[in-house]
């Protein structure tokens, strides 16, 4: 792998003692090991006290876990993407400093004592809200998946880039604490004509969403906590808009103002981008719901299989923005036999699910994939199957199934199948 | 399939019971809480900026193509070019027609937006780039009437106003149609999959590693880690300027760094690479693409002294007319000692 780090290294080290044996424990020790039999710094010297670190952070041997960024994709870092490393996480839960970040006019830095959230339009009391107010509103707890519209844009046309965390990483999975917006509608009292929401952001860009009524009074929340820390500056700080199972570009960061009207404001992020391209020139708008979808993420290209033949673990995520996954089905031959995964971890509607399946690989090439059955029944489709409906220009919303081929050394590659 | 039965049937229950723990929606009180206050009409103003295709939003004034044309190269043309077919990888606002059903679609305002009013929003809401909602009414209604005029939309003796704004009709209004995903492709893939034998074989029809785009892990460490070690060598610097004015000169140098790099590994962005510029002869970085007025000014000896800076920061527009940096000065004496402290031990070759 490319960023060899020590703890790889050692691993691979160890493959050559386990190559060949079917049967029984695969290593046989020759010498004594020396993490064993010599004493190590740890265990003789006394290591920093309580407060080393006041906010803590990962073990140095994890530094190579970063958000990274695929520079040739965007004019400039201010306006641009980076992706979670999903080859690195377990569970279901996103760390805050790992989620991804997509800024439309650079991270704002807001003091929340500065910060305002207005309510106006067609309401029957336009209002203004401090931070102070806002924490002494109803608060709930909830865990859903934020994934931008065009994760996986990149492989419309094909195999293009080397790592789940760049194919597949413009997703985090967070536990928020949020007001329902209902409560804050509720208490400006929406007119009957009021049947969208434009919400907007404090940032440079003023990012603008038109969202509609229903969406907006059903499961959105102002949340200023993920997993139980105030939102980080890149997710938001103080507050963001929660948007269940819609596209990420909708959850407005900064929060500073919604207001009420009687139709959608077509901005440009609604217009320009976000809208879905067919191969007759014609686009879908407001395609807001994401797609069930899930990807193996261990191994992958930046996670190759180091121990050789013998037991091995695949290790995925699934997500569905209608509901939730009860089933995963994964093939190791390119799609032409399938099993079912072992779900394993909570089972939230509009969150992240992980799934296992472990087998006794024998060395052999594998053409590894996953495919998301989500609750209301839907299968996620092939690249060809969605590629047949949709084209390829429509850079947004690809659900389609990924495939990662193993050879018999183990690294693994994106490719296509047919 | 009775065992996948029980396996789904347990599952939900799983979910039912987390459910119950989760669900306890929080309650809603008749009359409301009482919270916030109300908001006034000066507060309301200066906020609810958005327009909408209907006209709603929109403030009186006007702007004709020529006045667009001078702002456009003033303001917008270091990213999106003289005549909106961009630089490097920023939008291309002009022309594209006919290419939606190709292979290679160019979306731009002419081929592609749906609304007029779409473009005076955005500009007006986030233009220009890093100097966002700096642009009068006018302003924005003249650069406006001048994308129109880039993509063959009206004359060049064209005036954008309130009162015809409506009347513009954008050549893709009918290019979209809203999400057909239920009907069109749930039928298609709500279905249940095969599992067993259902391809004959399998090939490899293309490989990521044959195109070779995926960014090199080691060497995106060291170029994101970069700026930070320069600044914080640049301010520990014991014999060097005052710690705290280079401070106040990296803060204010935020609003620089949208357009220009500073330190090692930069590189030519909106703006050039400002290492050296001190002292140097103006228009003179190399591979940068200057206005002729910048050119021309170095050919004529002007170097970027303090004083020569300082004026410059304070009035770009000014100091020397026609230039491109897009940028309204700096407000204060205090801002612009800063940033000249920060640049010269930052950008110090």
């Amino acid at each position: 792998m490319k960023n060899g780090t020590t703890r790889r290294g050692l691993l691979k080290a160890g493959l050559v003692g386990g190559a060949g044996l079917a049967v029984g424990r695969v290593h046989a020790q020759v010498a004594p090991d020396p993490a064993i039999t010599e004493l190590q710094p740890w265990q003789q010297y006394l290591g920093p006290g309580v407060d080393a670190a006041p906010y803590g952070v990962p073990s140095p041997f994890e530094s190579h876990v970063v958000r990274r960024n695929v520079p040739w994709l965007t004019a400039d870092s201010v306006s641009s993407v980076n992706f979670t490393p999903l080859h690195e996480l377990e569970g279901i839960i996103t760390p805050n400093g790992l989620c991804f970040e997509r800024h439309h006019g650079g991270v704002a830095e807001i003091d929340p004592g500065m910060h305002r959230l207005m309510i106006n339009g067609l309401v029957d009391n336009p209002l203004v809200f401090t931070m102070e107010d806002l924490m002494r509103f109803p608060r709930e707890n909830r865990t859903y998946f934020l994934e931008c519209a065009a994760n996986t844009g990149m492989e419309w046309r094909g195999a293009q880039l080397n790592g789940v965390q760049f194919t597949h990483g413009m997703i985090h999975n967070v536990v928020y604490t949020g007001i329902p917006l209902r409560l804050l509608l509720e208490e400006a009292g929406v007119r009957t004509n009021g049947t969208w929401i434009l919400p907007e952001g404090a940032d440079a860009s003023g990012m603008t969403r038109s969202i509609p009524m229903e969406k907006a009074l059903d499961d959105c929340l102002v949340a200023f906590a993920m997993n139980g820390e105030r939102l980080r500056p890149e997710q938001g700080y103080p507050i963001r808009l929660v948007v269940p199972g819609w596209e990420g570009n909708m959850w407005v960061k900064w929060l500073r103002r919604i207001e009420v009207g009687d139709q959608p404001w077509h901005h440009r992020e609604e217009t320009s981008k976000y809208t879905d391209l067919l191969e007759n020139g014609q686009a879908r708008r407001f395609t807001w719901e994401m797609d069930a979808k899930s990807v193996i993420t261990n191994p992958s290209p930046q996670a190759p299989i180091t121990h050789g033949p013998g037991p091995t673990v695949i290790s995925g995520v699934a997500w569905s923005g209608r509901g939730s996954i009860p089933r995963v089905d994964v093939t190791l031959d390119g799609g032409v036999n399938w099993v079912q995964a072992r779900m394993s971890g909570p089972s939230f509607d509009k969150s992240m699910h992980r799934f296992y399946h472990e087998f006794d690989w024998d060395g052999r090439p594998l053409l590894l994939q996953s495919r998301a059955h989500d609750s209301t029944g839907y299968v996620q489709p092939t690249k060809d199957q969605l590629r047949e409906v949709r084209g390829e220009n429509s850079i947004y919303h690809n659900n389609s199934i990924q495939t990662w081929f193993v050879d018999e050394n183990g690294q693994a590659e994106n490719v296509e199948v047919g | 399939m009775n065992k996948v039965a029980l396996s789904a049937s347990a599952l939900l229950m799983g979910i039912a019971v987390t459910a119950i723990a989760q669900e306890t929606p929080a309650p809603s009180l008749d009359g409301g809480y009482g919270l916030g206050r109300t908001a006034l009409p000066e507060e309301i103003a200066a906020w609810d900026i958005d327009v909408r295709p209907d006209g709603l939003g929109l403030p009186v004034g006007s702007g004709d193509v020529w006045t667009g044309e001078e702002l456009f190269v003033d303001y917008c043309s270091a990213c999106h070019g003289d005549f909106g077919e961009a630089v490097g990888r920023w939008p291309v606002l002009a022309g594209g027609f006919g290419t939606l059903e190709g292979e290679d679609p160019v979306k731009t305002i002419g081929s592609y937006w749906p609304y007029l009013s779409t473009v005076w929003d955005y500009v007006h809401r986030a233009m220009p780039y890093g100097s966002a909602q700096s642009l009068d009414d006018d302003q924005v209604y003249a650069i406006v009437a001048y994308l129109l005029y880039l993509n063959e939309v009206v004359e060049d003796d064209f005036t954008l106003s309130n009162e015809n704004f409506t009347d513009v009709v954008m050549p893709n209004q009918d290019g979209f149609f809203p999400d057909d995903r239920a009907e069109v492709e749930f039928p298609l893939f709500i279905q249940d999959p095969c599992m067993t034998d259902c391809a004959e074989s399998v090939e490899i029809t293309m490989r990521a590693a044959v195109l070779d785009v995926t960014p090199d892990t080691a060497e995106d460490d060291g170029a994101a880690e970069q700026p930070t070690a320069v600044v914080e060598e640049a301010a520990a610097e014991a014999s060097g300027p005052d710690p705290e004015l280079l401070a106040a000169g990296q803060d204010v140098f935020r609003r620089c760094s949208t357009c220009h790099q500073i330190g090692e590994g930069a590189v030519n962005r909106a703006g050039p690479v400002l290492n050296g510029i001190y002292m140097a002869t103006a228009g003179t970085r190399e591979g940068f693409r200057y206005s002729s007025v910048m050119s021309d000014a170095g050919a004529g000896g002007l170097v970027w002294n303090d004083e020569n800076l300082s004026a410059y920061l304070a009035d770009p527009r000014g100091f020397l007319s026609g230039n491109r940096m897009a940028f309204q000065g700096l407000r204060s004496d205090e801002e612009i000692a800063a940033v000249i402290a920060y640049i010269r031990a930052t950008g110090a070759e």
